[in-house]
């Protein structure tokens, strides 16, 4: 038999080498997503603080302000919380059933068939840019909010929880579909040879064999519209008064940072990332808060 | 691992078996105090053992018993587990394989061959010359030649020598197992551990690998493990009863089929247990 | 009775399931209804100019530019970083505030990073206003993406091939690129693909970094805008939900070119791993 180039001593201590290398590369690539988050977090939290420690602005002053005018020094973002609360929750209303019902239809109901052509158009749909959302709800949903309800123009916070609404809809319908098909076969013969029908079976079984997938679903749908700025600017009105109902005009805290982050200085500028802070603040919660709901599901 | 420990599972193993030093024969392996855990768990205790140059060993017990852990020791695929911790000593070729740390070098002088076969998604001539390839060697002609030895060493170059090119999961579970053999012989190993290796196939292909670790026997030192007692009685020189751990007793195949020693040995092979 | 509610609830099912349909119908129906008329060779192919509807070439090689930009950066350090969760890191607490991290930066607004951009990349770093700036905040923002779709498909990668390629004596990297990473191949490409599509569809984070600047872009450091911010600013600034539309026919043809695309790879280099 033919020998083998050199397979021993030296010709493996660059390998060794090589192999120390690497692994630290590697290493040092996945701390970059935690070098990335720090300094995201750091410079937000670093230049959102600084209004109010350095140049004595108070926090409750900003959290329970009701006027926003920069050339004053006028500095409450309350309009705007109450806004983004608004929209949000609006948006979790029509869209989270809507959402979760097309999926359970998709997933258990449809004809093969239908599924087969519905669920990748709908995943399409999912990945087609938010600002086309907007664009569609000025042409369309804010002329006809205007003539239904007969008001002084469209840009309403109505206008913005339906664009809202519909945007997460292929979010959650997809990730939704997905948990919904994962639930094994033998949960539902197990559930129907008891003699629960098809419907018991997948509202009694099914759906909460998915729920952690499920909740995903809506973390998702519901972050993507509480964070969606470009979208809404199109549709809210941005006027800064609190709104009262779904026909008055609406700036959340996204559209308020895109708006003025382009012309902003100093403190103007510095507030805008308090904004941020708030609206950090909020995804946080919202995120515990939908993580506590499962948790106590889960008993 | 402490040694409080050790000597206290000395203690509890006895007196090592000894084991016979045919004059002729030289120990290639020499396994001395072996120790192994899983975190907290002890899986072997005090393995002792002499491995014979060009001779089949055996290595039989029922399920979870740590013969196959055991094996994995010789090649130091333990090493893949985290929480694996090893003391004792295992020498081989008179280098303590635990100590010189060149892994590289121990597991192309020592080759392996799984439960399963585990081609690579690649063409029966690339898996056969994957090994040499990362060992560096890169002529043509040479490689040809390795693959065209190490297909005829596992006796499965007349049935594949035409579709070299094709992939090798297109091969029958057996035909893919005797490739993995040709793998491992490519590498010109000393050493080959078999890790049941027939466990997944059918009697003929089962058949036809044992005919071929017969053959290899002159070439090569075989350590299997195998859960198949006729097996090991048919192609193994020596066999290694292990239970719970420990090696219970080792000793000639003919002699350990015939008249074992230790009761347990006995309830194993009669089928008593396992 | 029960038939009552079961038909109530299959009635809400279909009803739901049909009004996702024809809302999502109608979006794009409207868009290219709207838009269609503008779509010819001039538009796609034409220079910008303020007067008339304008060309969008500038936009079309803006939005290849943070592609081809963010991709270069993102698609190593993602898969090296899942490699080593997957592959080198024990478990612990470094682990688990890389996945701690990795998962935030996915929950992160992108109007947050596009403040982090516009203070970080374009005033700290002085790169100003421009494609690079946009680039790197868009690095971060699909780094998540690359990471946890790359570890998904290293998960599929069968032990197996880890275990027969390493008893061949091959290192971990030998391993890694000859084994692991071609097998893991389609569920990477779907994750870049995936990123792609965030990067064509992401428009705040672009807006507050890349600027506004309707012209080609002399270079990476010009301000310029992408495909998705000239549909938002025509549609803002002018009302011109012609134009925008057609922009948006643009895009959603994109999208669906890369979906199609990435069918395509999962299902030709499955059956390429046979």
């Amino acid at each position: 038999m033919s020998a083998l180039p050199e397979k021993m001593g030296n010709a493996n201590k660059k390998k060794y080498i090589l192999e120390g290398l690497s692994s630290k590369l590697f290493q040092f690539c996945a701390l970059i997503s935690v070098i990335s988050l720090l300094l995201i977090v750091g410079f937000v939290f670093y230049k959102g603080s600084l209004p109010f420690v350095v140049d004595g602005y108070s926090f409750i002053d900003f959290l329970t302000g009701v006027d926003w005018v920069p050339s004053e020094e006028k500095f409450g973002i309350l309009p705007m919380i109450v806004a983004s609360v608004y929209a949000t929750i609006g948006a979790l209303i029509i869209g989270v059933p809507v959402g979760l019902f097309t999926a359970i239809f998709l997933a258990e109901i449809a004809p093969k068939r239908v599924a087969k052509f519905i669920s990748p158009a709908v995943q399409l749909l999912a990945g087609i840019p938010s600002v086309l959302y907007g664009v569609f709800g000025l042409a369309i949903i804010v002329p006809f909010l205007q003539n239904v309800l007969n008001l002084p123009r469209g840009q309403s916070l109505l206008a913005v929880i339906l664009v809202l609404a519909i945007m997460m809809l292929p979010t959650i319908v997809t990730v939704a579909e997905t948990a919904i098909r994962a639930v094994p076969k033998t949960y539902r013969e197990g559930s129907l040879a008891l003699g629960a029908s098809q419907i018991e079976t997948i509202f009694k079984v099914v759906v909460p064999a998915a729920k952690s997938g499920v909740m995903a679903a809506i973390v998702l749908g519901v972050g993507r519209a509480i964070g969606e700025t470009m979208a809404v600017i199109l549709v809210a009105g941005n006027s800064l008064i609190i709104p009262t109902s779904l026909t008055d005009s609406l700036r959340p805290l996204t559209t308020n940072i895109a708006l003025e982050m382009g012309y902003a200085f100093g403190s103007h500028q510095n507030m805008l990332f308090a904004t941020g802070i708030v609206l950090f603040s909020f995804i946080l919660i919202l995120n515990f808060v939908l993580a506590k709901i499962s948790a106590k599901g889960e008993k | 691992m402490n040694s409080i420990e050790t000597k206290l599972n000395k203690a509890r193993t006895g007196k090592i078996t000894p084991i016979k030093q045919d004059s002729e024969e030289k120990a290639i392996i020499s396994v001395r105090d072996l120790n192994l855990f899983y975190g907290e768990k002890q899986a072997l205790f005090s393995v002792s053992m002499d491995i014979q140059e060009k001779e089949v060993t055996a290595l039989i017990g029922p399920s979870g018993c740590g013969k196959s852990t055991f094996l994995r020791t010789l090649n130091r695929m333990n090493d893949l587990i985290d929480s694996v911790q090893i003391n004792g000593d295992i020498v081989i070729d008179n280098e303590n394989i635990y100590q010189t740390n060149d892994v590289i070098k121990l597991r192309t002088k020592v080759g392996m061959v799984f439960q399963k076969a585990n081609l690579f998604p690649m063409s029966i001539y690339d898996n056969v010359a994957y090994g040499p390839r990362m060992q560096g060697l890169k002529n043509k002609k040479e490689l040809d030649k390795i693959v065209e030895e190490s297909l005829r060493g596992a006796a499965i170059w007349d049935e594949v020598k035409d579709r070299l090119k094709t992939s090798a999961l297109g091969l029958s579970g057996g035909q893919q197992q005797r490739i993995c053999i040709a793998r491992a012989i490519a590498m010109k190993p000393e050493i080959i551990l078999m890790d049941e290796p027939t466990s997944a196939l059918d009697p003929i292909s089962t058949l036809k690998v044992e005919e071929l670790i017969e053959k290899m026997k002159k070439d090569f030192t075989i350590v299997i493990v195998t859960h198949n007692m006729q097996q090991a009685a048919r192609i193994s020189d020596k066999t290694a009863f292990f239970l719970n751990g420990e090696v219970i007793e080792y000793e000639q195949t003919d002699k350990i089929f015939s008249m074992p020693n230790d009761q347990r040995t006995e309830d194993y092979i009669t089928g008593r247990f396992g | 009775m029960r038939t009552l509610k079961d038909n109530i609830l299959r009635g809400f099912l279909w009803f739901a399931a049909f009004l996702t349909v024809a809302i999502l119908v109608t979006i794009v129906g409207y868009i290219f209804m709207k838009g269609y008329r503008l779509i010819n060779f001039d538009f796609i192919f034409g220079d910008y100019s303020p007067t008339g509807h304008g060309g969008i070439w500038p936009m079309i090689i803006t939005t290849i530019y943070t592609i081809i930009i963010s991709l270069i950066i993102a698609t190593p350090i993602g898969i090296f970083a899942a490699v080593y969760l997957q592959e080198y890191a024990k478990q612990g607490r470094l682990v688990r505030m890389i996945r701690f991290a990795t998962e935030s930066l996915t929950g992160i607004p992108s109007i947050i990073y596009g403040l982090f951009g516009a203070v970080f990349f374009v005033t700290t770093l002085k790169l100003g206003m421009s494609i690079i700036s946009a680039s790197l905040t868009l690095t971060i923002i699909v780094l998540p993406v690359i990471i946890r779709t790359t570890e998904e498909s290293l998960k599929t990668v069968p032990n197996t091939y880890r275990e027969g390629s390493l008893a061949l004596g091959t290192t971990k990297l030998q391993t890694l690129y000859k084994v692991i990473l071609p097998s893991a191949m389609p569920g990477i490409l779907s994750g870049i693909i995936l990123s792609i599509g965030r990067i064509v569809g992401e428009s705040a984070a672009i807006f507050l970094t890349a600027g506004t600047v309707a012209a080609m872009p002399e270079g990476i450091f010009s301000s310029a805008r992408t495909l998705t911010v000239h549909s938002f600013l025509v549609t803002q600034e002018s009302g011109d939900i012609e134009l925008a539309s057609a922009v948006g026919i643009v895009l959603i043809v994109i999208i669906l070119v890369l979906n199609l695309l990435a069918t395509f790879i999962s299902k030709k280099l499955n059956k390429a791993n046979y």
